[in-house]
């Protein structure tokens, strides 16, 4: 079987600036050997949905640090559904509070990841979600 | 491990008595041999090398002979005295505290209004405003990019009515505000004077801190609106009315908090925030302002991380770095000019969500560093924060954290307590060094807005993040509660902002639209409009709009036609 890189869309949804862990990320996950493709900043869940589509990417992986999660989130998953993307795995880290986690998996987002995440615990998870 | 961060000068090689130019004593040469020696042979170090949180190697001991030309008149001097290591004030926290001044904004202007009040009933002794994102981004509650953002990051701000009621009750004349808002910050500035003059406040009289730091925000905060050429004029505008028309406000805050938290080293936030400040001062000169008029209006804001002798390095530095670029670059005659005045927040970047209640112990030592290293002015930050904005209980606490340093621990009691010390003297030194080399660096790329544009501190702090996420990642640094003593516990209580506050927002808006005079409104923007296609101050024109109840928007919008919005190319 070929051996197909993991493509994964880095996202910044809404107008929060704060890029550092949306870099990191980008950058960890390329130097675990897959695909990275960072929108930049302030994007619209209909950038990001369509930036999806045409980078056939496996993973999306949102940053978001603005409180918008709750509002952007399920906007986006909504317009991957409809865009027939639904096997997309999309992660969430950033500022997240305990209380609005159950209600963003219930909207599709495989996993979040809070400050203090590992890396290879991301890396690890990719890994697992992603159906070669 | 022990590599030293880019742009540093290190000197002294860790761990080596005789490295580099180093002339030990006999005595110490002697300690070496005789105690050091054996212990190290019978029990070696914890590690191979140590290191700051910034990577900056430390030695084991430090003694004079790490001070060989060390002249304490010439590198100390006295409090309130050039090169002003020791402090701006001859009596530093004897003569006053610094102002304890918590960063809070949530919601509506009610809402933040409430919990202004609170903190000054609760002995805070200064107001700091924390706005939305759109508003930060100039947007009105009620635009399609607003959506999910109003109120959440800080207090939606859309027009002067917003304004009024967020100072509802809280004299300007007495209390100093300071504001953090960048892109659109001459306008919120001018809604701020509004109030002042409504309640009736001297304007040559009030005082307070608007941040007005567009460079960094091309560089770590990245809340930008225009390219850097008309963000400068505008802050040009904002020196030039300040010099006029408010003597005692600080018409900037030029801030490295943003860039540390972005991820840089102590030197990198050091330098970075330094050269924005001789780019404010050689943009200023430019327009034909006096070096010593506008420059004592410039204030600066630094972060307060873990690594507590390195922070108070970082500041002792500072103000050397900034009286020296003052007198021997710009011939400045003006003390005032001289002395680097700063606020001082605890690192939001180094709390943890995990064991929440640690965070309070990280914000009391940061903040004993801020105190330690001559801050004129704090923010403490609340141990909920890496989960959501504070509470009032959280809040509280941070506040209570800044009194017992000041009330209960004697730091207080005298100017500068580590001054003289071999260490911190030598740090102080090195970090100062380290910063020469990097302000150096970018004044031959052409001052910081050629640096910008080329993306070179962007890139040198994405890659400090990245090493230093790495080091995390291996444990070679130890967060507690996050990569080491890891524990199970109960969820935090946090504060939940939900949409009510966007269509309360919406509605205000709708309300006022109705209500002012919509052909005063269109006449001052087109005013304004005009105005940006010219040389004239815009200062004035962003008054008159503010005044007849424009709002942030329209006025954000107005400028937008003439200047044009950034994009940054995302250095990853």
């Amino acid at each position: 079987m070929l051996d197909k890189k993991i493509r994964v869309l880095i996202a910044k949804p809404g107008l929060d600036g704060h890029d550092r862990g949306a870099k990191v990320i980008a950058r960890a996950l390329r130097d675990a050997g897959m695909e990275v493709i960072y929108t930049g900043l302030r994007q619209t869940p209909e950038m990001i949905a369509s930036a999806a589509v045409q980078e056939d990417v496996d993973v999306i992986g949102l940053s978001i640090l603005s409180g918008a999660h709750n509002t952007l989130c399920p906007q986006l998953m909504g317009l991957l559904r409809d865009k027939g993307m639904d096997d997309v795995v999309v992660l969430l880290g950033g500022i997240i509070p305990e209380a609005d986690v159950a209600a963003l998996k219930k909207a599709g987002i495989a996993e979040i990841f809070l400050p203090g995440t590992s890396t290879q615990d991301i890396v690890e998870f990719i890994h697992k979600s992603v159906v070669p | 491990m022990s590599e030293p961060s880019k742009g540093s000068t290190s000197t002294v090689v860790p761990s080596e008595t005789k490295s580099a130019g180093r002339k030990p004593s006999s005595q110490e040469i002697a300690w070496e041999e005789k105690t050091l020696g054996p212990t190290l042979a019978k029990s070696p170090e914890r590690q191979a090398s140590f290191t700051t949180i910034s990577n900056y190697p430390i030695r084991r001991l430090y003694t004079p002979a790490d001070l060989p030309d060390w002249d304490p008149q010439r590198d100390l001097g006295y409090p309130a005295e050039p090169p002003y290591t020791l402090g701006i004030h001859s009596t530093m926290h004897r003569g006053r505290l610094w102002t304890m001044r918590q960063f809070a904004g949530f919601g509506t202007a009610e809402d933040t209004n409430q919990r202004f009040r609170y903190l000054l009933s609760q002995g805070q002794t200064g107001l700091s405003t924390a706005f939305d994102l759109p508003t930060l981004m100039g947007y009105d509650s009620d635009h399609p990019l607003s959506e999910g953002e109003v109120g959440k990051c800080g207090v939606a701000i859309s027009s002067l009515a917003d304004m009024e009621v967020l100072f509802d009750q809280i004299p300007l004349a007495d209390v100093t505000t300071s504001m953090t808002i960048n892109s659109p910050a001459a306008v919120i500035w001018a809604m701020y004077l509004a109030v002042a003059e409504k309640q009736g406040a001297d304007w040559k009289k009030i005082s307070g801190t608007l941040q007005n730091d567009i460079l960094k925000e091309y560089i770590a905060q990245k809340e930008y609106i225009y390219p850097p050429e008309p963000s400068m004029r505008l802050v040009i505008d904002t020196f030039e009315f300040g010099v006029k028309n408010t003597p005692k406000f600080n018409t900037i805050s030029i801030s490295g908090y943003h860039i540390r938290e972005a991820g840089s080293t102590a030197i990198q936030e050091l330098a970075f925030t330094l050269r924005d400040g001789l780019e404010y001062v050689e943009w200023g000169m430019r327009r034909g302002l006096d070096v010593d008029e506008f420059v004592p209006q410039l204030s600066f804001f630094f972060n307060a991380h873990s690594d507590f002798f390195e922070e108070i390095a970082k500041y002792r530095a500072a103000r050397r770095i900034w009286h020296k670029a003052m007198v021997e670059r710009y011939r400045s005659k003006n003390p005032r000019a001289w002395a680097l005045r700063f606020h001082t927040q605890t690192a939001g970047c180094s709390l943890t969500a995990q064991q929440p209640y640690n965070n309070v112990v990280r914000t009391a030592i940061q903040a004993l560093a801020a105190v330690l290293g001559g801050t004129q002015s704090l923010h403490t930050n609340s141990l909920d924060e890496a989960w959501a904005l504070p509470t009032e209980f959280a809040a509280t606490i941070a506040l209570r954290t800044q009194q017992i340093i000041a009330h209960e621990t004697g730091v207080t009691n005298t100017v500068d307590p580590l001054g003289g010390s071999y260490f911190v003297e030598t740090l102080t030194n090195e970090v100062e060094r380290g910063a020469w080399d990097y302000i150096q660096k970018i004044d031959a790329m052409g001052g910081m807005v050629a640096a910008i544009e080329r993306g070179y501190p962007q890139r040198e702090i994405a890659e400090a993040s990245y090493r230093y996420q790495v080091s995390v990642d291996k444990k070679e640094k130890i967060i507690v509660g996050v990569n080491d003593f890891v524990a199970k516990e109960k969820p935090l209580e946090t504060l939940q902002i939900d949409e009510t506050v966007a269509h309360r927002q919406a509605d205000r808006l709708r309300k006022l639209r109705t209500e002012r005079s919509s052909d005063e409104v269109s006449r001052r923007l087109a005013a304004l409009r005009k105005a940006t296609q010219g040389n004239d101050n815009l200062m004035p024109y962003i008054y008159d709009a503010v005044k007849s109840y424009a709002t942030l928007g329209e006025i954000c919008d107005a400028m937008r036609d003439t200047f044009g919005t950034y994009e940054e190319v995302a250095i990853t």
